[in-house]
């Protein structure tokens, strides 16, 4: 769930009150939000780097405030703060609109070298913005949670803001060998390479999270303006002539990508958030895309959708019983307008933009509910009629667990995952004999694969109890992976139970006692002949189990 | 040590003494209570191989106040005796002597008398001997004389039976050791179940008194598309990253998928349908087959689901499940690579959100949790979806306790379950609600090897509804 830090006065100043952190804190649960942490930059330095460092640092009190997933539109300050002040019927939620410019239009010309690594780019300009820098922080800090969100850590989508007024279009987005590109990069005075530059930003504590997207390609995306200057290497690092500042009048955004969908949700997000800083209010002037098949789009596509859905359905899905006027009401509270139309019974919702996460009648559900206050929603029991059953092998698991503990053995609970050792090695056996499912991506050796015998799990319990009295005496009724091609995904679990005892001296007739006694309750006879069991000695390894 | 100082004296005299001594005589010399000494040698004892001690058992005998009289005045018998003259002695006069009763018998038995039933004015008693010796009395006169050990220890028994002599130092006259009620006593030799399975056991019997049943869920390996796709979980969903996420090197994929049900859930992630606007993406089949260590068992969920689903009429169910998942995530003191995650399910016509909230009212009222509020929240597969919080009290906050929702429609109807059929669905960690109970802050110490079996054997009963408040916070307030 990503995390927004806001200043709080700001926030106050915004939505035009204060609160106390409790009443703030109340207002964030019933729209879905949590007020995570009140802090502010000095505690915040002070507990990752120690008091001294904090000293001089800002003590304006932080809300750090965690948003769902996907409402992108809950990003910034300027999201959050509208959202809530719909929500509260203080304002009404605005109208984008996407404009042309009256000169000509912004254009940004895809090759088609990017084709293999990174196909997609859309654009767009915010005309007349004004910035303070509170606005700039903010307008930097939206890019980064949406690039560590919907862009996947800049994987799917990569956004590049630049001064238009330092630059002349139109824009190419082209890729090339990285020893042809050479630019000034953010923050830098003197130019590199591209090869160069990855070799700095190894050691870069932010970007080098980002180098593998393009490392091992043979070309590099790049945006060049018509005068050859670099915008931006993406999804790496801008350059630097195009740096914007608080001063920035004019925005050239772009955004790069391999989803073309979350690239158009990324650029309409952040022009619907800023734009409420342009002279004309929620105005966001267009610029044109051209794709290497030669066909133009125009972006933002700042799209509304309008979606229909019956009053009687919301009141079945949440258990409640509103008039479709009061319905209307509560979606328009959630940045969807909506209104009753046709038979009375029937609901028009506009999906803005900035609501991507409105796919299916079931979000505009959840709306509603979210503002008629799930803890106003009236608790009742279905009627459903059911007869319960156990899962049979764990009925019988839990069973045994009662008589295991009777006959005076300890339950130990050991992890499903270790390290090949664990496995093989340890017990004398090779690795491919063990049939066990591996792991491709453990972090550590003890996430290597699941585990085959549940052995290795209760001798670690006991070398890490060799405190306790003796004796020891552990069992543990758990599941083993096995491959195993005749089920769909190659691998089955099988139920174990395994026990130890652990003495002075070896005592096998007090194990093998235990396993006379599991019999017993299992009601399985000794003696082979008659279909019982009998014991004998296992080849696989040295050490003594028993299975059942 | 209470006995130190009689450890001591003890432990300098036995230097001293030869052929070692005698706790009794000790305890009479030094002037204490013999346990005293008792105590210290079982401490001396209790150190290993210091002390040697054997048992020794002596008693002392003494006169009742019957045994007293009769060393003085004679035996029943011999007084019965001495009273009778030569002609004879009417029995019911001789009856009325005060050893009268006793005395006859004996006499009798030691055919020193003898009774003549037909003499004319009733039965009368003649000596048959002429004088007796009264071994009786001279027993006692040397049991008097502290010579009991003189006697057999039959004739001893014989006088004890009598009452005429008992037994020094016999436990019925002794003054007992007091019980020690501050003292622990001895436990019992057991095996233990883990609290953690014990919580486990109580929260599958909630579920089954609710009338939930037990989905199979004994498949840790699972598919990318029964853990994520079916769920309506995009390809690009973080939770799918290798960070996230253990993925399988061998078994890498799934061979076997359900392929018709495959296409429709392809196309609901890149097309939409089903009133979906879907997410507009190139679903790929690869992925979908990338075998993993499932992330939740709301894969297991889904595969009853789709079971379910295939049943033609429509019939309601309500499931749960309680098993391990498994997570590459960064561990600390409350996150561990693997845990179990507690999951109820519920499919029926016409569920409402409403219902959602009653059935966790009921579960969580169960549990002892009675104070509970929902916030919206976002998960990839249920809409709506809540949070469920409790009042904590001992924490004076709201903390969440689980999640919840209704199965998006993007996940069900492509299964194939009817339109007007809703699922509800919750789940929480059993790790969590079973560290606060037993008050566990490091995971470890529950969780895997480095368990602390003390705590194993120490942890009581699991009784989630009879939960005591935390004591320390009731206090302050």
């Amino acid at each position: 769930m990503p995390t927004v830090s806001v200043k709080r006065d700001l926030l106050f100043r915004a939505l035009g009150r204060t609160y106390t952190d409790e009443e703030f804190d109340e207002l964030c649960f019933e729209f879905g939000l949590e007020l995570d942490e009140i802090t502010s930059e000095k505690e915040i330095i002070s507990k990752e780097q120690g008091n001294e460092k904090a000293h001089g640092a800002s003590d304006v009190v932080l809300y750090k405030i965690d948003v769902p997933a996907n409402r992108y539109d809950l990003l910034c300050l300027e999201g959050l703060v509208r959202g809530l002040q719909v929500f509260k019927e203080r304002i009404k939620t605005p109208m984008y609109k996407r404009v042309m410019p009256k000169g000509e239009v912004q254009k940004l010309i895809i090759t088609e070298e990017t084709a293999k690594i990174r196909p997609y780019a859309v654009a767009a300009v915010l005309r007349n913005i004004k910035f303070t820098k509170d606005r700039y922080d903010s307008f930097i800090e939206l890019q980064e949670k949406l690039h560590q969100n919907i862009c996947r850590k800049r994987a799917l989508v990569a956004i590049g803001t630049h001064d238009l007024d330092t630059l002349s279009g139109p824009f190419t987005y082209t890729a090339k060998k990285p020893s042809d590109i050479k630019f000034k990069p953010l923050n830098k005075s003197k130019e590199y390479t591209a090869c160069e530059l990855m070799n700095i930003y190894k050691t870069d504590n932010q970007l080098k999270h980002y180098l593998h997207i393009i490392e091992n390609k043979p070309l590099y995306p790049v945006i060049y303006d018509s005068n050859g200057v670099v915008l931006s290497m993406p999804p790496i690092i801008n350059g630097n002539h195009s740096k914007i500042t608080v001063n920035t009048k004019n925005v050239f955004i772009e955004c790069t990508g391999t989803d073309f969908t979350k690239a158009k949700i990324v650029l309409d997000v952040i022009v619907t958030m800023f734009s409420e800083y342009c002279e004309n209010q929620f105005t966001v002037e267009a610029a044109e895309v051209v794709f290497p098949n030669g066909k133009l789009h125009t972006f933002p596509e700042l799209a509304y959708r309008k979606e229909m859905v019956r009053a009687d359905l919301i009141n079945k899905k949440v258990g409640i019983r509103e008039t479709p006027e009061n319905l209307a009401k509560l979606l328009t509270r959630m940045c969807l307008k909506s209104e009753v139309i046709g038979d009375g019974n029937q609901i028009e919702v506009e999906i803005p933009p900035t609501r991507a996460d409105i796919i299916h009648a079931c979000d505009i559900i959840e709306d509603a509910a979210i503002a008629y206050g799930y803890n106003n929603i009236q608790m009742t029991l279905p009627k459903t009629y059911t007869i319960a059953n156990q899962f049979p092998l764990n009925k019988l698991t839990e069973l045994l667990r009662q008589d295991m503990a009777a006959a005076g053995f300890t339950e130990a609970l050991t992890f499903a995952l270790c390290s090949q050792e664990d496995i093989a090695d340890k017990l004398g056996m090779d690795i491919s004999a063990t049939k066990a499912v591996h792991i491709s991506n453990p972090k550590t050796a003890e996430f290597q694969v699941a585990r085959t015998t549940l052995l290795p799990g209760l001798l670690k319990t006991l070398a890490a109890n060799r405190k306790m009295p003796l004796p020891l005496k552990l069992f543990e009724i758990s599941d083993i992976v096995i491959k195993d091609s005749s089920r769909d995904v190659g691998a089955r679990n099988y139920r174990h139970l395994c026990a130890v005892y652990y003495n002075k001296n070896p005592g096998f007739e007090i194990i093998h006692g235990l396993l006379d006694r599991i019999m017993q309750l299992l009601d399985v006879p000794p003696g082979e002949k008659k279909g019982g069991y009998a014991i004998k000695a296992s080849e696989e390894t040295d050490l003594k189990k028993c299975h059942c | 040590m209470a006995d130190g100082p009689v450890a001591e004296v003890l432990l300098r005299r036995l230097e001293a003494a030869d052929g070692g001594l005698d706790s009794a005589e000790l305890a009479t010399e030094l002037g204490v209570e013999h346990q005293s000494v008792v105590g210290a040698v079982k401490s001396l004892q209790a150190l290993g191989q210091i002390i040697e001690t054997e048992l020794r058992s002596t008693k002392r005998w003494e006169l009742t106040t019957e045994g007293e009289e009769i060393a003085q005045e004679g035996s029943h018998e011999a007084r019965v005796f001495r009273s009778i003259p030569p002609e004879g002695l009417p029995q019911s006069e001789l009856m009325r002597l005060p050893s009268g009763k006793v005395g006859f018998s004996k006499a009798m038995s030691n055919k020193w008398i003898r009774v003549d039933k037909s003499a004319a004015d009733g039965p009368r008693v003649f000596r048959v001997v002429d004088s007796v010796e009264d071994e009786v009395q001279r027993r006692l006169q040397l049991v008097r004389g502290g010579q009991a050990e003189k006697l057999g220890e039959k004739e001893r028994s014989e006088l004890r039976k009598r009452k005429l002599l008992t037994e020094v130092g016999s436990w019925r006259d002794r003054p007992f050791k007091p019980y020690n009620f501050s003292a622990h006593g001895v436990l019992p030799d057991s095996g233990h179940l883990h609290p953690l399975l014990k919580v486990r056991s109580q929260f599958r019997q909630i579920f089954l008194e609710m009338g939930f049943t037990e989905m199979p869920t004994d498949n840790y390996i699972e598919s990318s598309f029964w853990n994520f796709d079916a769920l309506f979980q995009p390809q690009q969903h973080p939770a799918r990253d290798q960070h996230d996420t253990f993925f399988l090197r061998d078994p890498a994929q799934a061979q076997q998928l359900p392929m018709d049900y495959v296409h429709r859930v392809k196309r609901t992630h890149s097309q939409g349908g089903y009133g979906s606007q879907g997410y507009k993406y190139n679903w790929k089949l690869d992925e979908a087959r990338k075998n993993l260590l499932r992330t939740h068992t709301t894969a297991a969920s889904a595969r009853a689901l789709y079971r379910l689903a295939q049943k033609k009429p429509f019939t309601p169910a309500k499931y749960f499940s309680i098993d391990r998942v498994f997570r590459n995530e960064t561990l600390d003191a409350t996150h561990l690579a693997e845990f179990h995650q507690i999951e109820g399910v519920v499919a029926d016509h016409g569920l409402t959100l409403g219902h959602l909230m009653g059935v966790l009212r009921e579960f969580f009222t169960k549990l002892g949790i009675t104070q509970l509020r929902f916030k919206p929240a976002y998960n990839p597969y249920t809409e709506p979806s809540m949070e469920i919080f409790s009042y904590h009290q001992g924490l004076k906050k709201w903390v969440e306790v689980g999640n919840s929702g209704i199965f998006r429609p993007e996940m069900l109807l492509p299964m194939g379950l009817p339109e007007n059929v809703s699922v509800i669905a919750w789940g929480l960690s059993l790790e969590r609600p079973t560290m606060i109970k037993y008050g566990i802050n490091n995971i470890r110490e529950l969780v895997g090897h480095k368990v602390n079996l003390q705590m194993v054997y120490d942890s009581p009963l699991c009784r989630l509804d009879a939960e005591r408040g935390p004591p320390s916070t009731q206090e302050a307030a």
